[in-house]
C-alpha cells in the first residue's frame, strides 16, 4: 500500500549527502573531460542522475516485501539475462558485457544482478532466522551467489562479479555464520587462492600483471603498472589543499587512466587535496552510517538484510576503488559509488537507495 | 533453495533485529574509511614532495636551447674558431611505443644501425626517461625530412637546432685550439664537471678544454608542458641561453702561419712566445689531426687512422714531446758554468773530442782552442764535456731547474709534460742507483738522461736572455678570464709559474752575444739561417735519438732531432721561437724554419712601426725603427708590445 504522505519518512538528509557528493562527481567528471573528447561527459551523468532519481522514487513506492515476493523470478531472468550476454552481447575490447537495446542504449545485466542478489539473498537469509547455520544453508547461500558471479566473471568482468561477493557476506554474516564455520571457510579459500596462485591458469594473463603492478608497481611503470603509478603519483602530488579545480597536470595532462570513472577519485584528490579527499571520505561514512541506521530502524529483518546488502556493496566498491587508487588494492575495474561517471553505475546506486527508502518509509509496521 | 513468498508471514511476526551485529557493521565500516584516511594520508601528506615532483617530471620537458660556444679570435681579434648552426636528433623514450618496430625505421632513416642505437639507448639509461638522449648529431637534411615525414608514426624523434664548431681547415693550429667532443662518462664524475649532464659537449684539449667553463657558457631550456602522449599541450616559459664568452687568444695569426707554413709535411713543433709576458704567438705541432672532425660524431676510420699514425698526431710535441735538447742545452749549461765563475776562465782544447773516466767522447770537428765566446757558435762538445765535469750533475741540475727544465711550465694546456733534469737525487730516485761522474758529460751536451719539451726551451731561453725574468706561458690573455677562473687554471696547471732569477748583467750579454754569432758568425752553426738586418740570435741543436753506433743504419727513425732555439733582439727579446724538427738532421735545418717565423714577426713589427710613424707623424719623440743591436732594457722593448695588444 503506498501513500504519498509515507514521503515524510522518507531519508531526505540521506538524500541530501547523496545529492551533495552527486554534485561533486558532476563537477570532477567535468574536470577531468574538459580538454578530451569525453567532453560533455558531465552533462550526460546530470542525465543518469535524474533518471536515477526517477528510478529511485518508483522504486520507493513499491512495497519491499512485493520485491520479496517476485525476487524468486527476477533472480531466474537475472540467470537468463545474463546467459543472453554470452550469447548475443555487444562485445567491447574483448568483453561481452552489454546487451544493445537498441537507440544507443546499452544495458548491462551484471549491475542489475547485483540488486536482485541483495533481495534475493536477504529473502533467503530470511527464511532461515533464528537458527544456527548448517554447512547446507551455507553451500546454498554461495550457490545462490556464485552462479550469477560465475557467469560475470565469464564475460569477463572480474570487477562486477566482486561486487557480489559483499552480499554474500553480508548475508551469512547477518544470517548468523558461527566463527568456526569462518575459519573453515577461510582456510579453504587461502587453499584454493594458494593452489590457483601456483598453478596460475585460473588468472588471465592481464589479470596476474594487475596482482603483479600492485605488488610492485615501479617493476614495469610503462605497462601494468603504469595506471597505479600514474595514480599514485596524481593523488600524491595534490598535498593537502591539492591544485585547484581543472589544474591537476595529471589529470589534465592525459596521464591519469580514465579519470572519470575508475580513477575519478585520483583526479579529484589531485586537484582538491587531502582536505577534499577527506570531505568525501567523511560523506561516504554520513552515507553509510545513515544506511545502517535505517536498517537498525527497519520493520522486520528482511528490510534490515536489504539495506546492510547495499551497505556491503557500496562499503566494499569505496574500499576496493579508494584503496586502488591509493596502491592498497590491485587495479579492478570497480567503479567508485556516486562519483564514477556511468550509467549502470548510477542506477544501481539510485535503486539500492530507492529499496533503502523503500525499508524506511515502512519502518513503522501498521 | 526455498523460495517461497512468505510476505503474509511477517505480519505481526515479531523479528529481533541483529542490533549487535549493526554495530559491528558499524565499526567494520567505519575501520574500511580510516584504513583509506591513513592511505590517503601517506600519499598526500607524507609523500606529497616526492609525488609533486614526480608529476613535475611527468607533465614538463625541458627542451634544451643550446648556448652558443664562445668563439675564439687571434691577438689582433682575426676569427680562428666559430659556430655554425646545425641539427641533431633527439630520442624521447617517453614516447617510444615498440622498440622492435620502430628501431629498424629510425636506423635506417636516420642512416645508423639498430646496434648504435641500442648502444646510445644503453648509454642513457640511467638518465630519467623524460630527457631527450642525443641521437644523431649534425643530421642531413634528408634525415631531417624523414623525422619530418614520420612525425605520427615516430613521435619519439625530436630535432633541435644546435650550434657546432667549427675550425680552420687542415689541422690549422689544432693542438692549441684543441677540439670539443661529447663528455665521457668518467668526465662525468670528476668534479670539475660535476654540473654537466651526458650529452654534453665540452672542451676536450686544448684551449678548447682549459677554457671550457667561460667558453661552453649556460644552456638554457624551453620548458613545455606535455600530456602523456608527449604532445605539447602548453609552456612554462624559456630560460635563455647564456652564450658562451669570446676569447681572444694571444696567439698572432701571421706568426702562426709562418709557423704553420715551416713545419709543413715534417715532424715536430714550434713554438713562438714573447718572453717579456710568457704571450705564445704561435704553436704548432705535426702530424696535425682535423679536429673537426671530433666536433661531429667520430668516425671510426679517422679515429684508427689517427690512433695508428706512428708519429701521433694527437700528441702536442710543443709541450708534450720530452726529447734530448742536444746542443740547445749548452746555452744552459754556459749560463751556470758563467755563474760558477768557471766557464770565463776555460781555455778547452779541441782535438775531436777528449777523454773522460776511460771513455772517448767525440766533437764533430777539431775546433782547436776554445773558450765561452767561440764555444757556443762553433757548438763545441769538447768545451762543454769540460764545463760540465767540472760542474758536476747536481751544480747543472740546479742551474738547469732554475730556469724550469725537468718542470711544467704551467702554461695553460692540458696534460704539459715535465721532462727530466737528472741529479745524483733524481737518480737515486728513480733507479735507485748513484750517479757516474761519467754520465755528467754526455748531459753537458744535452743528451743522456735529461729531456725538455720545446716550451720548456722557450722560456729557459727567453729567460736567460731577458736577464732572469720568466713568465707562465699562455695562450690566453690573463684579462680575458675572471680572477676567480684564472686562479683556478693555474691551481690546476702548476708550473714553475713567473719566477726571476739573478743573472749578472755581464753573463747574460756574453751569452746572448755569443747566440748571436751562432746566425751571424760564418763560424755559427746557423751561419746559413742568418737575416740580414736582423738582430736574431740562437742556438742550434743535433740531438742523436739512438746510440752513437746505429747511426749508420739508414732508417728515418735514427735521424737525429734538429733543434733550434733563436730571438730577436738578441737582448730582452721580443720573441723567442723554439723548433723542434725530429728526424730533421741539423739543428742548421731548423734554424732555417726558426728564421723565417723571425722573419714574419720583424717584418710585421717594422710594418706595424712604420704605420704609427705615418699616423702619429707630427710627434717626433717616437723610438727610432728598425730596431737596434743594442737594446736593452724592458723600456724600449715595451712599445711593439703594446702595439700588439691593441
Amino acid at each position: 500500500m503506498f501513500r504519498l504522505s509515507s514521503y515524510r519518512d522518507f531519508d531526505w538528509v540521506l538524500l541530501g549527502f547523496v545529492m551533495l557528493l552527486s554534485v561533486i562527481s558532476v563537477l570532477e567528471i567535468k574536470s577531468a573531460t574538459v580538454h578530451t573528447k569525453f567532453h560533455g561527459f558531465d552533462h550526460k551523468q546530470i542525465g543518469f542522475l535524474v533518471v536515477g532519481l526517477l528510478l529511485m522514487f518508483l522504486i520507493s513506492m513499491i512495497d519491499y516485501h512485493r520485491l520479496l515476493d517476485i525476487v524468486p523470478w527476477a533472480y531466474g531472468i537475472s540467470i537468463l539475462s545474463l546467459l543472453a550476454v554470452k550469447l548475443v552481447g555487444q562485445k567491447v575490447l574483448g568483453a561481452r558485457r552489454w546487451i544493445n537495446l537498441g537507440g544507443g542504449v546499452h544495458f548491462q545485466p551484471s549491475e542489475w544482478v547485483k540488486l536482485v542478489l541483495i533481495v534475493a539473498v536477504a529473502r533467503y537469509f530470511w527464511n532461515l532466522a533464528g537458527k544456527d547455520l548448517t554447512w547446507p544453508d551455507i553451500w546454498k547461500a554461495v550457490a545462490l551467489v556464485c552462479v550469477p558471479m560465475g557467469l560475470v566473471l565469464t564475460q569477463p568482468d572480474l570487477g562486477t562479479s566482486l561486487t557480489y561477493s559483499p552480499v554474500l557476506i553480508a548475508g551469512l554474516f547477518l544470517g548468523g555464520i558461527r566463527p568456526k564455520q569462518v575459519g573453515i571457510i577461510l582456510l579453504v579459500l587461502v587453499m584454493i587462492g594458494g593452489i590457483a596462485w601456483k598453478s596460475g591458469k585460473r588468472l588471465k594473463p592481464y589479470q596476474q600483471a594487475r596482482i603483479n603492478a600492485f605488488l610492485d608497481p615501479d617493476s614495469d611503470p610503462r605497462g601494468s603498472g603504469y595506471q597505479i603509478r600514474q595514480s599514485l603519483i596524481a593523488v600524491g602530488s595534490g598535498g593537502i589543499w591539492g591544485k585547484g579545480a581543472n589544474k591537476g597536470t595529471q589529470t589534465q595532462g592525459d596521464f591519469l587512466p580514465i579519470p572519470y570513472t575508475d580513477f575519478i577519485f585520483a583526479a579529484f584528490c589531485e586537484e582538491h587535496g587531502f582536505v577534499g579527499a577527506m570531505g568525501v571520505l567523511l560523506l561516504y561514512f554520513l552515507i553509510l552510517m545513515r544506511l545502517i541506521q535505517n536498517a537498525q530502524t527497519a520493520a522486520d529483518l528482511p528490510g534490515t538484510f536489504i539495506i546492510m546488502g547495499v551497505v556491503a556493496v557500496i562499503t566494499f566498491q569505496i574500499a576496493v576503488n579508494i584503496g586502488m587508487v591509493v596502491g592498497m588494492m590491485p587495479v579492478t575495474g570497480i567503479p567508485l559509488p556516486l562519483m564514477s561517471y556511468g550509467g549502470s553505475s548510477v542506477l544501481f546506486t539510485f535503486l539500492a537507495l530507492g529499496i533503502v527508502m523503500n525499508v524506511r518509509m515502512r519502518r513503522f509496521v501498521n | 533453495m526455498e523460495l517461497t513468498p512468505q510476505t503474509e508471514l511477517t505480519v505481526g511476526k515479531v523479528e529481533k533485529l541483529p542490533v549487535g551485529k549493526l554495530h559491528i557493521a558499524q565499526y567494520v565500516v567505519a575501520l574500511v574509511l580510516v584504513i583509506l584516511s591513513i592511505g590517503l594520508w601517506r600519499l598526500e601528506v607524507v609523500g606529497a614532495d616526492n609525488f609533486r615532483a614526480l608529476a613535475e617530471a611527468n607533465r614538463i620537458r625541458k627542451v634544451p636551447i643550446m648556448a652558443p660556444r664562445g668563439r675564439l679570435f687571434d691577438r689582433e681579434g682575426r676569427l680562428l674558431v666559430d659556430n655554425y648552426p646545425s641539427v641533431s636528433c633527439y630520442l624521447l623514450r617517453e614516447q617510444i611505443k615498440d622498440l622492435n618496430t620502430d628501431l629498424p625505421m629510425i636506423a635506417s632513416g636516420l642512416h645508423l644501425t639498430v646496434d648504435q642505437i641500442e648502444a646510445t639507448l644503453k648509454k642513457y639509461q640511467t638518465a630519467p626517461k623524460y630527457q631527450p638522449i642525443p641521437l644523431k648529431q649534425d643530421i642531413t637534411p634528408d634525415e631531417q625530412a624523414f623525422i619530418e615525414a614520420h612525425r605520427n608514426e615516430l613521435p619519439e624523434l625530436e630535432t633541435l637546432e644546435e650550434q657546432r664548431r667549427v675550425y680552420p681547415r687542415d689541422g690549422f693550429a689544432a693542438h692549441l685550439i684543441g677540439y670539443v667532443g661529447e663528455i665521457s662518462e668518467e668526465d662525468l664524475n670528476k668534479e670539475k664537471y660535476a654540473f654537466y649532464q651526458p650529452g654534453d659537449v665540452v672542451g676536450k684539449s686544448g684551449v678548447e678544454a682549459t677554457y671550457d667553463a667561460l667558453l661552453r657558457g649556460v644552456d638554457g631550456s624551453r620548458d613545455v608542458i606535455v600530456n602523456s602522449h608527449g604532445k605539447e599541450i602548453g609552456h612554462l616559459g624559456e630560460t635563455m641561453a647564456k652564450p658562451g664568452k669570446d676569447l681572444r687568444l694571444t696567439i698572432d695569426l701571421d706568426i702562426q702561419k709562418a709557423a704553420e707554413k715551416a713545419m709543413e709535411g715534417k715532424n715536430g713543433a714550434v713554438i713562438a712566445m714573447d718572453p717579456h709576458t710568457g704571450e705564445i704567438l704561435a704553436l704548432v705541432s705535426r702530424p696535425t689531426f682535423d679536429p673537426n672532425q671530433f666536433s661531429v660524431r667520430l668516425t671510426k676510420s679517422y679515429w684508427n687512422e689517427i690512433l695508428n699514425n706512428p708519429d701521433h698526431p694527437l700528441l702536442n710535441k710543443a709541450i708534450q714531446a720530452q726529447l734530448a735538447p742536444g746542443s740547445t742545452f749548452k746555452i744552459i749549461m754556459s749560463y751556470a758554468g758563467l755563474e760558477e765563475g768557471i766557464a770565463q776562465l776555460m781555455h778547452v782544447p779541441c782535438n775531436h773530442g777528449a777523454t773522460f773516466y776511460g771513455h772517448y767522447f767525440s766533437c764533430d770537428r777539431n775546433h782547436g782552442m776554445v773558450t765561452i765566446d767561440n764555444a757556443i757558435p762553433y757548438s763545441c762538445d769538447t768545451f762543454y764535456y769540460t764545463l760540465a765535469d767540472r760542474l758536476g750533475i747536481d751544480t747543472i741540475a740546479r742551474y738547469a731547474s732554475s730556469v724550469g727544465i725537468g718542470q711544467k711550465t704551467g702554461v695553460d694546456l692540458p696534460d704539459e709534460a715535465a721532462g727530466i733534469m737528472p741529479s745524483t737525487q733524481w737518480k737515486m730516485k728513480t733507479f735507485h742507483e748513484k750517479w757516474y761522474a761519467g754520465e755528467t758529460i754526455s748531459v753537458g751536451i744535452g743528451q743522456g738522461a735529461v729531456t725538455v719539451t720545446p716550451l720548456q726551451m722557450a722560456r729557459a731561453l727567453g729567460g736567460i736572455a731577458s736577464g732572469g725574468v720568466m713568465h707562465r706561458p699562455h695562450l690566453v690573455f690573463p684579462n680575458e678570464v675572471p680572477p676567480d677562473e684564472l686562479e683556478a687554471i693555474h691551481e690546476t696547471f702548476p708550473g714553475s709559474g713567473e719566477k726571476t732569477i739573478p743573472i749578472s748583467p755581464q753573463i747574460w750579454e756574453i751569452i746572448t752575444d755569443a747566440m748571436y754569432s751562432v746566425t751571424s758568425a760564418p763560424i755559427g752553426t746557423a751561419y746559413a739561417a742568418r737575416l740580414e738586418g736582423i738582430d736574431f740570435a740562437g742556438k742550434t741543436g743535433t740531438a742523436d735519438v739512438v746510440s752513437g753506433r746505429d747511426k749508420s743504419s739508414k732508417n728515418k727513425d735514427t735521424i737525429p732531432n734538429a733543434w733550434f732555439v733563436g730571438m730577436t733582439p738578441r737582448r730582452n727579446p721580443d720573441i723567442v721561437v723554439a723548433v723542434l724538427w725530429q728526424h730533421g738532421y741539423w739543428g742548421n735545418n731548423s734554424a732555417r724554419l726558426a728564421a723565417g717565423i723571425i722573419n714574419t714577426f720583424v717584418e710585421k713589427q717594422r710594418r706595424r712601426e712604420n704605420n704609427l710613424r705615418i699616423a702619429e707623424a707630427p710627434k717626433p719623440s717616437l723610438p727610432a725603427s728598425p730596431p737596434s743591436n743594442n737594446r736593452e732594457g724592458a723600456t724600449s722593448a715595451t712599445v711593439p708590445s703594446t702595439a700588439t695588444n691593441n
